[in-house]
């Protein structure tokens, strides 16, 4: 971590991921994983002007209430200033004064089967002018519940951040808390959390092009999408007790070996979806009726991606090479000359493309990882100590960061930093080019996490 | 030819599932018959999960869960729904929300808590920015807990509900393993 004076706090140049204050000072966090801190005087610290930086100063400042001097966005973040009966007012949503524009109001219950969150459309006729997004409605208290508590027992909050990205958030964590204690976790758990990781990817990205493909109206690819991220689970509970992966991957290692006939479980879903991705690929691309509502809808253009540092497949779809797995990098992905497919587009059509192009490299690791398991220990126990440390990892929609404070076998303090913070104002641009009918299409392809931003 | 046939003879599967018999009697004394017949719409509400929950009750309706075949389904208005099913925490920002798609629901309906952080709160228990699980908010007619309970789990909570509440079944049709 580098202390800088508020000249050059202000001043730093570089791709911004998150923004978080503790007791003393704010932090700054720039890729590939450089740290920056600013003291804090009379609990606030000079707003940085990152495009990205918004959200974290009004969620630094609903937490701690620490303000951000400069700040143009001060609207809250998580803080409905709600009684106790849970009524609140409604914040004010401001309209572009053009004549014919009326408000949308949805949510915060959404038509399917999704988390809650507000939507407030600015529309003439069909065509959305303006989208702002209300959060915060499943703010649960997660960075309070964590501090407190020694690291094993916080892996199950960490776990629970994003239930989609759940290994991931597992793997930044454990990796923060390894950092912070000088662990170095046994090869066999660092092949085992990778495999994880992209069997997560691969459930991830099937389920969700089938859910875009549906709400085109396109059920057949939803349903045979569907039914392969039902194998990878099924396989994944076969191999690691839990269909989504939950609590396997802890601080130290994995909680427990790959079961008895786990890999062969894993390798047969693979194939069945091998054997099927390219006929489903060729029925995506060769629908007129879907390629007319995905192609040229929801455009991020590459320039607002990269001010945002978006990444996962909403950056990649939009020109952003950016993969922590490959930088900063960790193990083992180092030994398996990964491949990170990347368009310019920065349509629906190119983000279902990027997710497409990954399958097959995550079917490649992991058969390559299981055909590989190094033959040591699954894992460590921590040791009570203190330190502080940052952890990475690449979820299926972009890099997880988490950064711990440990004192005494206890955590003193933590933030999570899902890369879906960077990616809801995205949608929010990409929404206002198009019309209402098609938000869905465009929510559904950024796929942020509402749980990962609410903390 | 007959390779084929015989594969077809192997891949089909057993019995649509049916409901655990002392779940449903249990259920029967707790929540009584009610006049909704067997075929339920269902409107899901999260009220501050983590995805996870959402992710499974989504399986539920795939081709090889499939609660279509048992007559239920999910209804994008409070104002169709038999079911109000909850899932996450009651989070303090939801609690509204959810009184009010409960309120929308017409009488008589059923409340379902799925997932362990709508039983009683889960890992967040005691969290000062929740009310607890759904019971927080709502009377609670069935809990399925499980973080996140399996698609099988939530299928045959559903099934035990529909049989405590409903008439008889008939018998139903065997199923078949998808390709």
């Amino acid at each position: 971590m580098i202390l800088l004076s508020h000249e050059d706090w202000k001043a730093r140049q570089g791709r911004f991921i998150a923004l978080w204050t503790d007791a003393r000072h704010a932090y700054a966090l720039y890729e590939p994983g450089e740290l920056v801190a600013v003291e804090l005087v009379d609990n606030a610290y000079p707003a940085l002007t990152h495009a990205g930086a918004g959200w974290f100063q009004r969620l630094a400042y609903d937490l701690n209430g620490h303000k951000a001097i400069g700040a143009t966005d001060t609207r809250p973040a998580i803080e409905h200033s709600r009684d106790a009966e849970g009524r609140g007012p409604w914040p004010e949503f401001k309209t572009p004064e053009i004549e014919g524009v009326h408000q949308v109001a949805v949510g915060p219950i959404h038509a399917g089967i999704i988390e809650p969150g507000h939507f407030r459309f600015s529309v003439v006729g069909e065509k959305v002018l303006k989208l702002e997004a209300r959060l915060g409605y499943t703010h649960k208290g997660t960075l309070g519940m964590i501090r407190g508590k020694s690291p094993r027992l916080a892996a199950r909050f960490a776990a629970r951040v994003s239930g989609d990205a759940t290994v991931a958030h597992s793997i930044a964590y454990a990796r923060a808390a390894e950092v912070a204690l000088r662990l170095e976790v046994p090869g066999r758990a660092v092949y085992l959390r990778a495999v994880m990781a992209e069997l997560e990817r691969l459930a991830n990205h099937t389920s969700d092009i089938g859910a875009i493909a549906g709400d085109a109206g396109f059920a057949f690819l939803d349903s045979r999408f569907a039914l392969a991220r039902e194998r990878i689970c099924a396989a994944s509970a076969a191999a690691f007790g839990h269909r989504l992966m939950m609590d396997v991957v802890i601080p130290g290692g994995v909680a427990g070996d790959i079961g008895t006939g786990g890999a062969v479980a894993i390798l047969d879903a693979l194939d069945a979806l091998e054997a099927e991705l390219p006929s489903l690929k060729r029925v995506f691309e060769d629908y007129a009726s879907l390629q007319d509502r995905v192609v040229g809808t929801g455009i991020v253009p590459p320039a607002l991606a990269a001010a945002y540092a978006a990444g996962g497949y909403a950056g990649r779809a939009s020109g952003q090479t950016h993969d922590a797995r490959l930088l900063p990098g960790y193990p083992p992905y180092e030994t398996f000359a990964l491949y990170v497919p990347v368009e310019r587009d920065g349509d629906v059509a190119a983000r279902i493309r990027i997710r497409l192009a990954e399958i097959p490299e995550s079917i490649r690791l992991i058969r390559d990882m299981l055909h590989s398991l190094p033959d040591t220990p699954i894992a460590i126990a921590p040791p009570t100590g203190s330190g502080g440390g940052l952890g990475v990892a690449e979820s299926f929609r972009g890099p997880v960061w988490y950064w711990l404070r440990i004192e005494g076998g206890v955590i003193a303090d933590v933030f999570i930093a899902d890369p879906s913070t960077l990616h809801w104002p995205l949608l929010e641009h990409a929404a206002a080019t198009a019309i209402l009918a098609d938000f869905p299409l465009i929510n559904k392809s950024i796929n942020g996490s509402y749980s990962g931003v609410d903390l | 030819m007959w390779k084929t046939v015989a594969k077809h003879l192997l891949s089909r599967a057993a019995e649509a599932r049916t409901a655990d018999p002392a779940v449903v009697q249990s259920l029967r004394e707790k929540v009584g018959a009610s006049k909704l017949g067997r075929s339920l719409a269902i409107r899901h509400v999260s009220a501050g999960s983590c995805n996870a929950c959402e992710l499974e009750l989504r399986a539920t309706q795939n081709l090889v869960h499939d609660l279509t075949q048992y007559g239920l389904s999910f209804t994008p208005s409070p104002r169709h729904a038999d079911i109000l099913l909850v899932t996450g925490v009651s989070g303090k920002n939801m609690r509204e929300a959810l009184l009010q798609a409960r309120a929308a629901m017409p009488e008589p309906a059923l409340v379902v808590a799925v997932g362990d952080c709508a039983v009683d709160g889960g890992v967040f228990k005691g969290s000062p920015a929740i009310c607890g699980g759904a019971g927080g908010v709502l009377p609670v007619d069935l809990m399925i807990a499980g973080c996140p309970p399996s698609p099988e789990r939530i299928v045959l909570g559903l099934l035990a509900l529909v049989e405590a509440n409903g008439a008889p079944a008939r018998a139903a049709m065997p199923r078949r393993e998808p390709r």
